[in-house]
C-alpha cells in the first residue's frame, strides 16, 4: 500500500541528504517525494509516497521524526486531503491535429503553453488519478517528453472541501 | 568576550562538565590543540590510534553515564573514528566527536587530509554538523551535547573547519539547551499503563525482558521492586546485564542466542513479556515466526522507532523506561507464581547439571573456569570490559554482575578491539574501580597498541587475554555450519607477556586451573596494570547456541558427555 507522509523539516543544507539516506538505509521504498517551501521561512515541506510493503508507516513516520531537522511527520493518507501533482508533457501535434488536443486539454481543465510545428506542450495540474488520465489519453499521440513534479498535499480545513474538482 | 572558534570549542566543553578527552592532533585540529593548553581543567589523552580514542570516549560513557568526548583531526583521522561511532551508535552510548575539518574556503576541493566526514557519518551518528561559520559554533556543540544525551542518546559529530578555529566571534553560551520540538520523550499514556497493568494481573507465566534501558534510564530499583512485587521472573539482554542483580532470586541471566537453555525455554513458554527497554534484536529472538508464540507483549522504549519493528506488541509505551515504571508500579498488586517459578528452576537445575565447570576437566584449562574464579577472586565487584567473541559470551554467563555498568561490552556492533579502549575510558571515569579487560587472542590485537596510552596514563586496569589460538566464535561457526573447514581462523600470536613487557606492564602466563586464583591475585596486588595471558582450551565452543535464524527453543546444548569422551581419549 501507498501512504502519503507531509514533513515540516527545517530548512538548512543537508536535509534531504538525510531523510534520502535514511529511506535507503532502512530499505524504505520512496514512490515519490517533493521539497519546497513552506508558511515558515526557516522550514521547507516534504511530501512523500512510500510504499509500506516492507515497512509499516508509523515505522517509516517514527524514523523520520528521529532526524533532529525534522519537526513534525504527519500521515495524511486517512485524511481527507488536496492532492496534486503537476506534470509538463510534450506530446506530438502536426497542426492539422492541434484541434483534438486542444479538446481533450480543455476538457482536463489543462492548457497548452508551448506550441511548436510538431509537437506542444501540455501544463496539467491535478491529483494522480487525473493527471494519469491524461496521460494514457495522449499517450497514443506520441508524448516526446514529460515531466511530473510528484504528489503534494494539504489535510483540508474541518469544514471545509467546496466543490473541489480535483 | 571576543574569543576564537579554538577557544570557544573548550569553553564549551568545560561548560558542559567535560573534564577528560581522548584525542589525536594533527593539521587540521591543531588551532583546537594549540587552545588546549590553556584549559588545564581538561585532562587530554594521547591515544595510538583514533579507533581507540572512539572507544575510550564510548567507555567513559558506559562506566559513568556522562558524555564521553572525543577528538581527531581530518580526514584519516576521522575515518579511523568511525568504527567507534558506529559501535555508540548501535549501543545508544552519549557521545560527541569533535573533528578537525580543512579550511571552509578549501571544501569540496579533495584538499590534503579531506574527507566529506558528515557525509560519512551521517548513518552512524545521532545527528551530525559541519562548522563553517563561527558564530554559530557554540550553539552547535550545545545542540551537539544535549541531543547525545537525550532521549535513547548516542553519537554525535561535530566537524569544524580549520578557519573556524581561528576565526574570533563574541562568545555566548545559550543557558539552555535549544529545544528540539518532538525529539523529547513524551511521558506514559495514563491508558497504556492501565492496560499493562491488567496484563500483569491476569498473567500466570510472565516473564521480564530487561535491556540496556534499564540501566541508561536509572530504573534498576524500580525495576526489582516491579519483579519482586508481582513475582516476575527476569532475564537479561546482553546490555542489560548488571541492571538487575544475578544472585537474585528472580534473576534468569542472559537470554538469546547464548543464552541458557531455560532461560529461551522460559520465553518460549510465558504467556505475557514484559520488554523494558530493549529492541528485540535478532540475537535475542532468533527466527521471529516462532518466538514466544504464547506471550502478550508490553514493550516499554524510549525510541518510538524501535516498538512494533520486530515483534508486534499488545500494548506499546513509548516512554523513559523509569517514568514508565514509577507509573506503573501503583496500578499493580501482589503476585504469587509458584507453579511458573518451580518450572523455570526446573530446568535451571538441569542446565546446572549439565554446566561445564560440573563436569571433569581432566586437568586442562576451559576459558569459563577463567571468568568463574576471576568473578569469584573480584568478589564479582569488577567493571568488566570485553572484547567481542567467546570469551564476550562466557563473561556474560560466568561474571554475574550485580550493579548496572559493570559489565561494558559491544553488543549491537560487536566491534573486535573494544575492550582495551573501552577500559581505559571506563577507569578515567570511575579512577575508584577495580576494572579488568577480558579480551580474546584476536581483538586484543587489533587494540594493544593502546598499551602505551594504559602506561602513559598510569591507570590501574588488569588485562586478561583468553588465549585459545583461533578467532574462537568465528571457528564455532565453522565448526557447527562449515564442516570444520577452518579458513582463517586458526591464529598466530605474540608472546603477551613480552609484548606487556615491551610497555613495562608486568604479565605472566597461566596454563592451569590451579594457576588461575593465584594469577588474579597477584594482578590485583600489583599496583598499575598488569596483564595475564591464559592459555584455554582451543577449540572449545559457546554452549547453548540457537543457530542464527533458528527457532529460540532449538538450541544447540553442551552434550554431556562430550568432555569426557575427550578426556578419555585422552588418556
Amino acid at each position: 500500500m501507498k501512504h502519503t507522509l507531509v514533513a515540516r523539516v527545517q530548512d538548512q543544507p543537508g536535509v534531504l541528504n538525510r531523510v534520502a539516506s535514511l529511506f535507503r538505509r532502512r530499505a524504505f521504498n520512496i514512490e515519490s517525494l517533493t521539497v519546497g517551501g513552506s508558511e515558515a521561512p526557516d522550514f521547507s515541506r516534504m511530501t512523500i509516497v512510500v510504499d509500506t510493503a516492507r515497512a509499516p508507516a508509523h515505522l517509516v513516520a517514527a524514523n523520520l521524526r528521529k532526524l533532529v531537522p525534522v519537526a513534525e511527520v504527519t500521515d495524511v493518507t486517512h485524511l481527507p486531503t488536496v492532492d496534486r501533482d503537476l506534470a509538463l508533457i510534450r506530446v506530438r501535434c502536426e497542426p492539422g491535429t492541434r484541434g483534438e488536443i486542444a479538446n481533450l486539454v480543455e476538457i482536463f481543465r489543462s492548457r497548452i503553453v508551448d506550441v511548436a510545428p510538431d509537437s506542444v506542450i501540455v501544463e496539467i495540474t491535478g491529483d494522480l488519478e487525473k493527471v494519469n488520465g491524461l496521460v494514457e489519453l495522449l499517450r497514443p499521440r506520441g508524448i516526446l517528453e514529460m515531466v511530473r513534479t510528484g504528489k503534494v498535499a494539504m489535510v483540508r480545513g474541518t469544514a471545509a472541501a467546496p466543490g473541489e474538482t480535483g | 568576550m571576543i574569543l576564537t572558534g579554538a577557544q570557544i570549542l573548550w569553553e564549551c566543553l568545560v561548560k558542559e562538565g567535560v573534564t577528560t578527552v581522548f584525542g589525536y592532533p594533527g593539521g587540521a585540529i591543531l588551532p583546537a590543540y594549540d587552545a588546549m593548553l590553556d584549559y588545564p581543567s581538561i585532562r587530554h589523552v594521547l591515544v595510538r590510534h583514533e579507533q581507540g580514542a572512539a572507544h575510550m570516549a564510548d567507555g567513559y560513557a558506559r562506566a559513568s553515564g556522562r558524555v564521553g568526548v572525543a577528538v581527531a583531526t581530518s580526514g584519516p583521522g576521522a575515518t579511523n573514528l568511525t568504527t567507534g561511532i558506529a559501535t555508540a551508535m548501535l549501543d545508544s552510548i552519549p557521545t560527541v566527536f569533535i573533528t578537525g575539518q580543512v579550511s571552509s574556503l578549501l571544501l569540496g576541493s579533495d584538499a590534503f587530509q579531506e574527507t566529506d566526514v558528515t557525509g560519512i557519518t551521517l548513518p552512524i551518528t545521532k545527528h551530525n554538523a559541519l562548522v563553517t561559520d563561527v558564530t554559530t559554533l557554540a550553539r552547535t556543540l550545545r545542540e551537539a551535547f544535549h541531543i547525545a544525551r537525550s532521549g535513547r542518546p548516542g553519537p554525535v559529530l561535530v566537524d569544524i573547519c580549520k578557519d573556524v578555529q581561528q576565526a574570533r566571534t563574541e562568545f555566548e553560551w545559550p543557558a539552555a539547551p535549544p529545544p528540539l520540538n518532538g525529539h523529547e520523550p513524551s511521558p506514559p499514556r495514563a491508558a497504556d499503563l492501565t492496560r499493562a497493568a491488567e496484563l500483569v494481573a491476569g498473567a500466570k507465566r510472565p516473564l521480564i525482558l530487561a535491556g540496556a534501558g534499564v540501566i541508561r534510564s536509572g530504573a534498576s530499583d524500580l525495576l526489582r521492586e516491579f519483579a519482586e512485587k508481582t513475582d516476575t521472573p527476569v532475564a537479561s539482554t546482553l546490555l542489560g546485564l548488571g541492571g538487575f542483580p544475578a544472585s537474585h532470586p528472580l534473576a534468569l541471566g542472559m537470554m538469546g542466542m547464548h543464552g541458557e537453555a531455560f532461560v529461551n525455554q522460559a520465553i518460549q513458554r510465558a504467556d505475557l513479556l514484559l520488554a523494558f527497554g530493549m529492541r528485540f534484536d535478532d540475537r535475542v529472538t532468533g527466527n521471529l515466526k516462532t518466538y514466544a508464540p504464547e506471550a502478550k507483549k508490553v514493550h516499554v522504549e524510549i525510541d518510538p522507532s524501535e516498538i512494533g519493528k520486530n515483534v508486534a506488541v499488545d500494548v506499546q509505551i513509548a516512554a523513559d523506561l523509569r517514568a514508565a515504571l514509577a507509573g506503573l508500579l501503583p496500578l499493580l498488586s501482589e503476585k504469587r507464581h509458584p507453579d511458573w517459578r518451580r518450572e523455570i528452576d526446573a530446568g535451571r537445575a538441569e542446565t546446572h547439571a549439565r554446566d561445564i565447570l560440573h563436569q571433569p576437566d581432566g586437568g586442562r584449562l576451559f576459558a569459563a573456569h577463567v571468568i568463574n574464579d576471576l568473578w569469584e577472586a573480584t568478589g564479582g565487584g569488577a567493571v568488566v570490559v570485553t572484547d567481542v567473541g567467546q570469551h564476550q559470551m562466557w563473561e556474560a554467563q560466568y561474571y554475574h554482575h550485580e550493579k548496572p555498568r559493570t559489565l561494558i561490552t559491544s553488543g549491537g556492533l560487536g566491534t573486535m578491539g573494544f575492550a582495551l579502549p573501552a577500559a581505559i575510558g571506563a577507569k578515567m571515569a570511575r579512577p575508584e574501580a577495580e576494572v579488568w579487560v577480558i579480551a580474546g587472542d584476536g581483538g586484543f590485537q587489533m587494540t594493544q597498541c593502546e598499551l602505551a596510552t594504559l602506561q602513559q596514563e598510569k591507570l590501574d586496569i588488569k588485562i586478561a587475554v583468553v588465549n585459545n589460538g583461533f578467532l574462537g566464535m568465528v571457528r564455532q561457526w565453522q565448526e557447527f555450519f562449515y564442516a570444520r573447514r577452518y579458513a582463517a581462523t586458526p591464529m598466530l600470536s605474540p608472546d603477551f607477556v613480552v609484548l606487556a613487557s615491551a610497555y613495562g606492564i608486568p604479565a605472566r602466563r597461566v596454563n592451569r586451573r590451579a594457576d588461575v586464583v593465584p594469577a588474579v591475585e597477584a594482578a590485583r596486588n600489583t599496583p598499575g596494570p598488569a596483564l595475564i595471558e591464559f592459555r584455554v582450551e582451543q577449540e572449545d565452543v559457546v554452549y547453548p547456541m540457537v543457530p542464527s535464524g533458528a527457532d529460540l527453543h532449538a538450541m544447540i546444548r553442551r552434550p554431556a558427555e562430550a568432555v569426557v569422551e575427550a578426556q578419555e581419549a585422552q588418556a
